[in-house]
């Protein structure tokens, strides 16, 4: 594993064990734990709380008996299972592969200009989720937040202000951060970035740009 | 819970492997905080219940764990605003995947109610959202590695001793806790301070997952 600097926080982890985060953000945060083991132990913290929680709730009475479950289990049992997608050796975790539909090369990029590309990842409306990719040594423009804005870097790296992002590492903006992002020289960076409000550009060439690339 | 045949000869209830495997570490008899040891024992039990499913598919051990987690994960499921009847459909398919999915169950990361907690969340995103659940990639335990039993003991009783935190809370805080994860909360509106000792299940857990690390080099 790489070494990370940057982690989840714990309330967006114990929202991800609750599991009441939206799927756009669900796939940032699995996307890094992927990643890294050391959020990945505190997720399995928050998620003995809830186990926890599980052991001391109360009982509310289960109508089906248990043979006929364990019957119903069993048949299933048998069956051949088909839904197993086969992720490849690569640089995504497998559960961005299944939204891409593979690694890297299956992406189908849209440029956004200045050589910018993105790719909007389908998800439930709540939040939305999207590939970027960053020439080396390029800008992302200059934008503030109306919530909250998750970027997991999966390749190269970047800086913002004074905070260096690399792969594995990710950055959560929240309402007070306006930032600037800047790839590093030397290869293209490329992140998954996810938003529960659009985001607003500070300059009036990227709003309009905004109105027809959906960032 | 466990067969009479089973817990005839022994007063506190434990299937004899489980028992030496407790014993090793943690001698139960001596343990000063009684309602922890206890609780531990159970925890451990519901361990023994799914290695039997996993390894022989025995339907006795099914039949008790869906006794006792089957009305629990109803009543999680409805606290969290899940129709009787949803909540019924997906307690059963909570157990369905319980017995296909044992094999998959690690108890050196999870004590079994974690586990089962995190199939019903699962699956109540499926049903209720009717989305995919986006999951961490599977870490594959390696040819020859298993579980350390020590580790197994030790996370086991950290998740008893975290329940028991849990119910000793204040209540503010504890209803804080329960609303994060009946939904009642978003992620911008949690504090970040829960008041439990969460640090040593987290490093416990770190533990398992470095050694599952080093074994699949």
């Amino acid at each position: 594993m790489t070494q990370i600097n940057h982690h989840l926080t714990d309330a967006l982890l114990m929202s991800y064990a609750a599991g009441t985060l939206p799927e756009a953000f669900n796939l940032v945060v699995a996307s890094h734990i992927s990643l890294c083991d050391e959020c990945r132990a505190r997720l399995g913290a928050f998620e003995a709380v809830g186990g926890g929680l599980l052991t001391e709730i109360g009982e509310a009475e289960v109508m089906a008996d248990v043979e006929d479950v364990l019957a119903r289990a069993e048949a299933i049992d048998s069956e051949i299972d088909m839904s197993g997608f086969q992720a490849e050796a690569g640089i995504f975790p497998r559960a961005l592969q299944e939204y891409v539909g593979g690694d890297l090369s299956a992406v189908r990029w849209r440029p956004v200009g200045m050589g910018v590309k993105q790719a909007i990842l389908k998800t439930s409306k709540s939040a939305n989720v999207r590939l970027l990719y960053i020439p080396a040594g390029a800008q992302m423009p200059d934008h503030g937040h109306r919530g909250t804005e998750l970027t997991l870097v999966l390749r190269g790296a970047f800086r913002d202000q004074d905070e260096h992002f690399a792969r594995g590492d990710i950055e959560i903006a929240t309402e007070a951060d306006a930032h600037t992002p800047i790839a590093d020289e030397g290869v293209a960076c490329i992140c998954l970035a996810a938003t529960d409000a659009p985001l607003k550009f500070q300059g009036l060439v990227p709003r309009i740009v905004q109105k027809f690339v959906r960032i | 819970m466990l067969s009479d045949v089973e817990t005839a000869e022994k007063p506190i209830g434990l299937p004899k492997a489980v028992e030496h495997v407790a014993s090793v570490t943690y001698p139960t008899s001596k343990s000063k905080r009684r309602g922890v040891s206890i609780k531990m024992n159970e925890e451990t039990d519901w361990v023994d219940c799914m290695s039997r499913i996993s390894a022989s598919r025995d339907r006795e051990a099914f039949a008790a764990l869906f006794s006792h987690f089957g009305p629990r994960v109803k009543a999680f499921l409805m606290k969290s605003g899940t129709d009787r009847a949803m909540a019924e459909e997906c307690t059963q398919d909570v157990m369905v995947t319980l017995w296909r999915k044992a094999h998959l169950f690690d108890a050196s990361r999870a004590s079994v109610s974690t586990w089962i907690f995190t199939i019903a969340r699962n699956r109540r995103i499926d049903l209720l959202r009717k989305e995919r659940r986006p999951e961490p990639d599977e870490l594959p335990w390696g040819p020859e590695a298993s579980p350390e039993p020590a580790d197994v003991v030790g996370l086991q009783q950290e998740s008893a001793q975290l329940a028991a935190a849990l119910a000793t809370l204040p209540e503010k805080q504890r209803s804080l806790i329960q609303k994060a994860y009946f939904g009642d909360l978003s992620h911008s509106e949690i504090a970040t301070e829960t008041g439990l000792p969460l640090g040593t299940i987290k490093s416990r857990i770190r533990l398992a997952l470095d050694r599952l690390r080093h074994a699949m080099k």
